[in-house]
């Protein structure tokens, strides 16, 4: 899937990340993460947002991810948020997200 | 008919913008939590707070809690994908703002059911609490409540009753009074639970406390909470006292023995128990031992 | 290496520090060795006044050398004036090499104690906690010599022991007369209790008072007696009353940690031991003003009355007090300005020496006598050790202060901390480091549960009084899965074999080492 636009998606509060995510079209994945909870949780978070961007089928896109300690939920649903809101679609329900 | 007892002194509302409120709501003493889509989040941001809510419930469903979301108005934009979302999430109930008439839940219901076929749920296993809050939804509160087996609730909407109403909204609340008795009698006419309106005011904890005695005494089922400190004096009014634990237990001690000695009429204290007296006891028994506590000497009397 | 009895291994020696593995609650020895002090006869003919020009004049009288040990108290905590002034004149002197030995260290900023470090100045760190800047700058490996962190009881005892003698005590008073008579409660910049001092004034070779309140001889009351001081400084000011309690003496609006005050509350109820005349210690964190309000609704409600309660004093407990539902209130410092006023209006309110509070080689303290005692934690493992030192990610977040001694001395000792913060679980197998040990944990209440500890003295007295009430007690491993539920498996924080803290219990002994994070 081709992101059309930048997009954000949630909040720098506690236990939220905010995700931002620019077209990177040709050059595959480039993702940067910022963690209260790096030393822990830093290679989960990237394991999670790999395997949502490949849910959606991304292969090129630059990834900012800003985290203030959100649950792996809270980090799915924003990058999910997020991703809707730059291929301007809806999140594929039937399917649920697969 | 069989009166159903089940537990549902306070649903709280957590916003589906918040993560950390959906966090910190599994650990509040509430018997329900409603996630809300509706009023508490930005129209820009219900896309993502659907997100939040289904991934949530999908993820990390809380497990003790009775599990709503309430999905924006039925005739608003967002309605559709809402219902998508929240009934993929697998809840226990959906509540639906502002409803006025049996064929609204009616097309709820049947939304509902396509999403469930597809997606491989129950169908019909969703529950719906309805919120009334308008004098239309006053009126047909009967047909609302009797409109579809997925009815198990009719919750009370005091802010857009009271401005549908032209009425003024004070704390004491003498402008809900009749939409309070009215709702109630719709709920004993059907069946279900009957869930009584906010109290606004989360600084005033003795004015709720009045508040949440008159419900209990009007009879409502429960009653819904805008912020966590509301949860235990709520709680404690719907919860039955030791006395009144007591008594239910003599209650139906008498009725054993009444049984044992095929007794047609039994009397306790020089009163006859009727069955009404009967399934007041159940249900006090019941809530008394949903709230955790523990009843010893059951047996006492007998 | 030997490992110690809460299973922590640890190095025989660091540096020139000699390990004495921790060996379980009961183990400490009695010992006949002498008080050490560094207390000299000093004669002083009748007539003039120890007050003396400068700061910088009083170090060169005082005889301040390299490599000497110089000490603070810590009860202006943030609003603290006197560490940075009296550190610029010491650097001022070119005096290097000090081993820097405040009961707390407190956060300051410009100067900060790391530019001290860094240009030399201290080279060695002894005190109760390292928080703030200094705190992550020492955790990865800004210092040769490891800092030696001691519990509020272990300072004493350690200074008596002769294993940390103070050649020269700066004390801050916030009223003093010319012959070092000395206070922290009147004045404009009162900060109440001077309790954490009078170790340093009995035991140091020199006693330096600052003050900016110069009142007439003689200074009443005094908390500080002439007879230990050498030298009075008058300076423009020695700190800020207002950020004495900053973040310490609010109380929480958190409606989880309402929760867990209310749980605790509800436990210190449901005791046989809440009856007329017991006794307790809140603290002074957010749950912990919380918990000491609702309790004071349950002590109300059954009409029952604390014969004393101990600790820092607030303005809170001060209500509390005058409601008359405390008796006695005993505290070595004071949270705020009612607090710090308080001991001078009742004669009940009284301030007491730390070493009396919470050192047990002083012939028994105060705390062995509470039967309730409340401890905030950072973390709790499945055998209920206790960190209040160390975040999850390493890094340093609080002081030991007088939690461990609290846990070991009550009756009851209850620790509050939610499962989980943010992502970080705080309920796991393993706490990074280990400040208190479990046996003298009685109980972690959370807001998902309680749990009782199996090896406390008092476990069967605790599972009766609860099984009695609707409370929710669960296992501490249920506790631990139900948080790891929600954050995941959190990864082992990586150090190297560097120790750069050793943690020293109540006895002196090594309950654990912090080594510095790889990076």
């Amino acid at each position: 899937m081709q992101l059309k636009h930048p997009a954000v998606a949630g909040t720098l509060e506690s236990s939220d990340v905010q995700v931002t995510i620019h077209p990177n079209n040709g050059m595959g994945l480039d993702i940067r993460i910022e963690s209260i909870v790096k030393a822990q949780f830093g290679d989960a978070i990237l394991e999670t947002v790999r395997e949502v961007l490949a849910a959606f089928g991304v292969t090129d896109a630059s990834v900012q991810i800003n985290d203030k300690g959100a649950l792996d939920w809270v980090i799915r649903a924003r990058m999910q948020a997020a991703i809707c809101r730059g291929v301007e679609r809806s999140f594929d329900w039937e399917g649920e997200g697969v | 008919m069989e009166q159903r007892v089940s537990l549902k002194r306070t649903s709280l509302y957590v916003s589906g913008s918040s993560p950390a409120n959906i966090i910190e709501a599994v650990f509040y003493n509430q018997d329900c939590i409603v996630y809300d889509l509706e009023d508490s989040v930005p129209t820009s941001e219900k896309d993502a707070a659907r997100l939040i809510v289904y991934n949530a419930l999908r993820h990390q469903r809380p497990a003790e809690k009775y599990v709503i979301i309430r999905v924006n108005g039925i005739y608003s934009e967002f309605i559709d994908e809402d219902l998508e979302a929240a009934v993929r999430a697998r809840p226990d109930a959906l509540r639906i703002p502002k409803v006025e008439s049996a064929k609204e839940v009616q097309s709820i219901s049947a939304k509902m059911a396509a999403i469930e076929r597809q997606a491989g749920i129950e169908v019909g296993s969703i529950e719906l609490w309805c919120n009334i809050e308008s004098y239309l939804g006053i009126l047909n509160a009967l047909e609302i409540a009797t409109a579809d087996s997925r009815v198990v609730a009719l919750a009370l909407g005091a802010e857009d009753y009271t401005a549908s109403m032209k009425a003024q909204r004070t704390k004491k609340g003498l402008e809900m009074f009749y939409a309070r008795n009215a709702l109630l009698m719709a709920c004993r006419a059907a069946g279900v639970d009957a869930i009584d309106m906010v109290f606004s005011d989360i600084n005033d904890l003795e004015g709720l406390r009045e508040d949440v005695a008159l419900a209990r005494n009007l009879g409502f089922d429960g009653k819904t909470a805008i912020h966590p400190r509301q949860i235990d004096i709520i709680n404690s009014y719907f919860t039955p006292s030791k006395k009144e634990i007591d008594y239910a237990l003599r209650v139906l001690a008498a009725v054993e023995e009444g049984k044992r000695l095929n007794k047609g009429a039994v009397a306790l204290d020089g009163s006859m128990i009727d069955k009404p007296v009967e399934l007041r006891a159940l249900t006090t028994i019941a809530q008394a031992r949903a709230a955790g506590i523990k009843i010893g000497g059951e047996n006492h009397a007998g | 290496m030997p490992v110690n009895a809460v299973g922590r291994e640890l190095p025989e020696r660091i540096g020139n520090y000699i390990v004495k593995p921790y060996q379980g609650i009961n183990a400490p020895e009695p010992t006949s060795k002498k008080v050490v002090s560094n207390r000299v006869l000093t004669l002083r003919p009748a007539g003039g006044s120890k007050v003396i020009g400068t700061l910088e004049e009083a170090i060169e009288a005082s005889g301040l050398q390299d490599g000497m040990t110089i000490s603070f108290h810590h009860s202006f905590r943030e609003g603290d004036l006197i560490v940075g002034q009296v550190l610029t004149a010491i650097r001022n002197l070119g005096i290097k090499d000090l081993r820097f030995a405040p009961s707390a260290v407190v956060n300051i900023k410009n100067p900060s104690i790391v530019d001290f470090v860094r240009d030399g100045t201290i080279t060695r760190i002894e005190a109760s906690g390292i928080r703030g800047e200094l705190g992550d700058a020492v955790i990865n490996g800004l210092m040769d010599e490891p800092v030696i962190l001691r519990t509020h009881g272990a300072r004493p005892r350690a200074i008596e022991a002769g294993e940390l003698e103070i050649d020269v005590a700066f004390i801050g008073a916030s009223a003093a007369d010319e012959y070092g008579n000395a206070t922290g409660q009147i004045g404009p910049n009162a900060c109440g209790a001077l309790g954490y001092s009078f170790i340093d004034a009995t035991s140091a070779g020199k006693v330096v008072v600052i003050t900016d309140y110069l009142v007439n001889y003689p200074c009443v009351p005094a908390s500080i007696s002439q007879q230990y001081v050498d030298y009075v400084v008058v300076v423009e000011q020695i700190g800020i009353p207002e950020k004495i309690g900053a973040g310490a003496t609010r109380m929480t609006r958190n409606p989880r940690d309402l929760m867990i005050a209310k749980r605790i509350a509800d436990v210190i109820a449901a005791s046989r031991l809440f009856e007329n005349d017991f006794s307790f210690q809140t603290g002074a964190g957010s749950i912990s003003i919380a918990c000491t309000n609702y309790l004071a609704e349950r002590m109300e409600e059954r009409g029952i009355k604390a014969r004393f309660a101990l600790g820092g004093i607030t303005a809170n407990i001060v209500e509390i007090f005058n409601k008359g539902l405390v008796k006695v209130l005993e505290g070595s410092q004071s949270f705020d300005a009612v607090a710090a006023r308080a001991i001078v209006e009742h004669p009940n309110i009284v301030e007491i020496d730390n070493a009396v509070y919470s050192n047990i080689y002083g012939k028994g303290c105060m705390l062995d006598k509470l039967n309730f005692g409340v401890l905030t934690a950072l973390e709790v493992d499945v055998d209920f050790n206790l960190n209040i030192l160390t975040g999850s990610s390493g890094e340093m977040m609080g002081g030991l202060g007088g939690g461990p001694d609290v846990a070991a001395g009550s009756d009851i000792s209850i620790a509050a901390l939610p499962i989980v913060r943010g992502r970080t679980p705080s309920v796991v197998n393993k706490v990074f480091t280990i400040c208190t040990p479990g046996e003298t944990v009685a109980m972690v209440v959370t807001e998902a549960g309680i749990a009782l500890n199996p090896r406390h003295k008092h476990y069967e007295m605790l599972r009766d009084d609860m099984g009695k009430t609707d409370l929710k007690i669960v296992s501490i491993e249920s506790l631990r899965q139900l948080a790891e539920s929600f954050t995941g498996k959190p990864k082992q924080i990586e150090c190297t074999d560097k120790v750069v803290c050793i943690v020293e219990y109540r006895d002196g002994t090594v309950i654990d080492v912090i080594r510095q994070i790889k990076r």
